[in-house]
């Protein structure tokens, strides 16, 4: 059994890395600002939030694994907001390259 | 070559690119992203070396506050910029600078790796005497109790620093409100964030501040995020800063160093020395310190990111 979970883990954790990289690779490559947001956006929500499936198996049930699902919750929030504060001066015409 | 030992290797080759390029960097504002980012990685480094209360304040001080204040400043001296290159100084004077600052470094580094080993160490003292103050964590003992005077400094010299910047206000607006009116959309995201945001990082932030006494934690990490979230809804355009001429204000900027200095002397009749707690005591003293503290603190951190009184005062 604890060998499905790690293996679950280990599945999971890579997954969201490698949305974590195909975010930074579209943050270093996408031609503008909003399409940067969107690869950025990608990373934070996919990324993280199959990182933080993958160590909820390993993680001290219950306290430790709400912590784990609240700090993903925050960044989604944080993420959303901040994405569209930026795409809303980006709109503007104001720098923010 | 363990799997944690290429971490902590990569963590270290990181943290010394970011600081390389916060130098070599042009763009001011860049560099102060790079310096968020390096305060972020250090407090990383922290975790890796076993001191979460270190990692606690180094991301919340060293990279959420410090960032905010130097991206104001960014945002200040912007327009000056360009005029400010032309008076660059000369490659000799970059040269010295540069000899100078990694002399530093190397006799740093001289003095760290000459330490005996195993390094002299006041832990076991402290651990041998934690049962006296009462209080759990280690690090609140040592500040509050065995290095009761460092924090003592460390809370005066944050009122000195809100002073300084108080003291750049134009004779105008003395006494007004800190920073720009902020435009309010009440339907804004901005708006929305802060309505959702506060009540939950208000629980958070005192939760950092109680835990603190035998978890890592404690009011310096505690005030922090307090003041990132009444500097939130300040930011929405929810609330507005208080005009420094408030009396309430400044009886809450002066209350948490009074308490303190005042507990301090009371223990020089009661415990025999200045900053000694009388025995069985040692506790709710400490907690009695911490909890002036927080107001005072919360109020000097929110303050200085806020800046200067800008406009008039309420007639």
């Amino acid at each position: 059994m604890s060998l499905v979970l790690d293996m679950f883990t280990i599945i999971a954790v890579l997954a969201g890395a490698f949305f974590f990289l195909a975010g930074t690779v579209g943050l270093l490559r996408f031609p503008d600002t909003l399409a940067r947001l969107h690869a950025l956006t990608k990373a934070d929500n996919l990324g993280l939030g199959l990182v933080v499936m993958g160590l909820l198996p390993q993680a001290e049930w219950p306290l430790d694994a709400f912590k784990l699902i609240a700090i993903w919750l925050f960044a989604l929030l944080a993420g959303a907001t901040v994405g569209q504060l930026m795409a809303r001066t980006a709109r503007r015409g104001r720098t923010t390259s | 070559m363990t799997l944690a030992l290429a971490v902590d290797i990569s963590l270290a080759l990181l943290v010394l690119a970011v600081a390389g390029w916060i130098i070599a960097v042009r763009d001011t504002f860049a560099a102060v992203v790079g310096f968020v980012a390096y305060g972020l990685l250090l407090g990383l480094i922290w975790v890796r070396l076993a001191a979460p209360d270190v990692a606690l304040t180094e991301a919340a001080i060293g990279g959420g506050l410090t960032g905010a204040l130097l991206i104001g400043a960014a945002a200040r001296v912007r327009k000056t910029e360009t005029a400010a290159r032309a008076e660059y100084p000369g490659t000799l004077i970059r040269t010295l600078a540069a000899i100078l600052a990694v002399t530093v470094a190397a006799v740093l580094a001289l003095g760290i790796l000459a330490l005996p080993d195993p390094a002299p160490t006041l832990a076991p003292a402290v651990a041998a005497s934690l049962a006296t103050t009462e209080v759990g964590n280690p690090v609140t003992a040592v500040l509050l109790a065995f290095r009761a005077m460092d924090t003592l400094l460390e809370a005066i010299v944050v009122l000195l620093a809100l002073i300084g910047v108080w003291s750049l206000t134009p004779d105008r607006v003395w006494g007004g409100y800190p920073g720009p009116r902020r435009p309010v959309d009440p339907d804004g995201v901005l708006a929305w964030l802060a309505r959702l945001l506060a009540p939950i990082g208000i629980i958070v932030g005192l939760y950092i501040f109680w835990i603190g006494a035998d978890l890592p934690g404690g009011k310096f990490q505690g005030a922090t995020i307090l003041a990132a979230m009444w500097l939130l809804v300040i930011g929405a355009g929810l609330a507005d800063t208080p005009p420094v001429s408030r009396i309430w204000l400044r009886i809450l900027l002066v209350t948490g160093p009074l308490v303190f200095i005042a507990i301090g002397f009371a223990g020089a009749i009661t415990a025999g020395a200045v900053l000694a707690y009388p025995e069985g005591y040692a506790k709710p003293l400490i907690v009695a310190i911490e909890i002036a503290l927080m107001p005072t603190l919360v109020l000097t951190l929110a303050l200085l990111v806020a800046g200067a009184p800008q406009r008039l005062p309420p007639q």
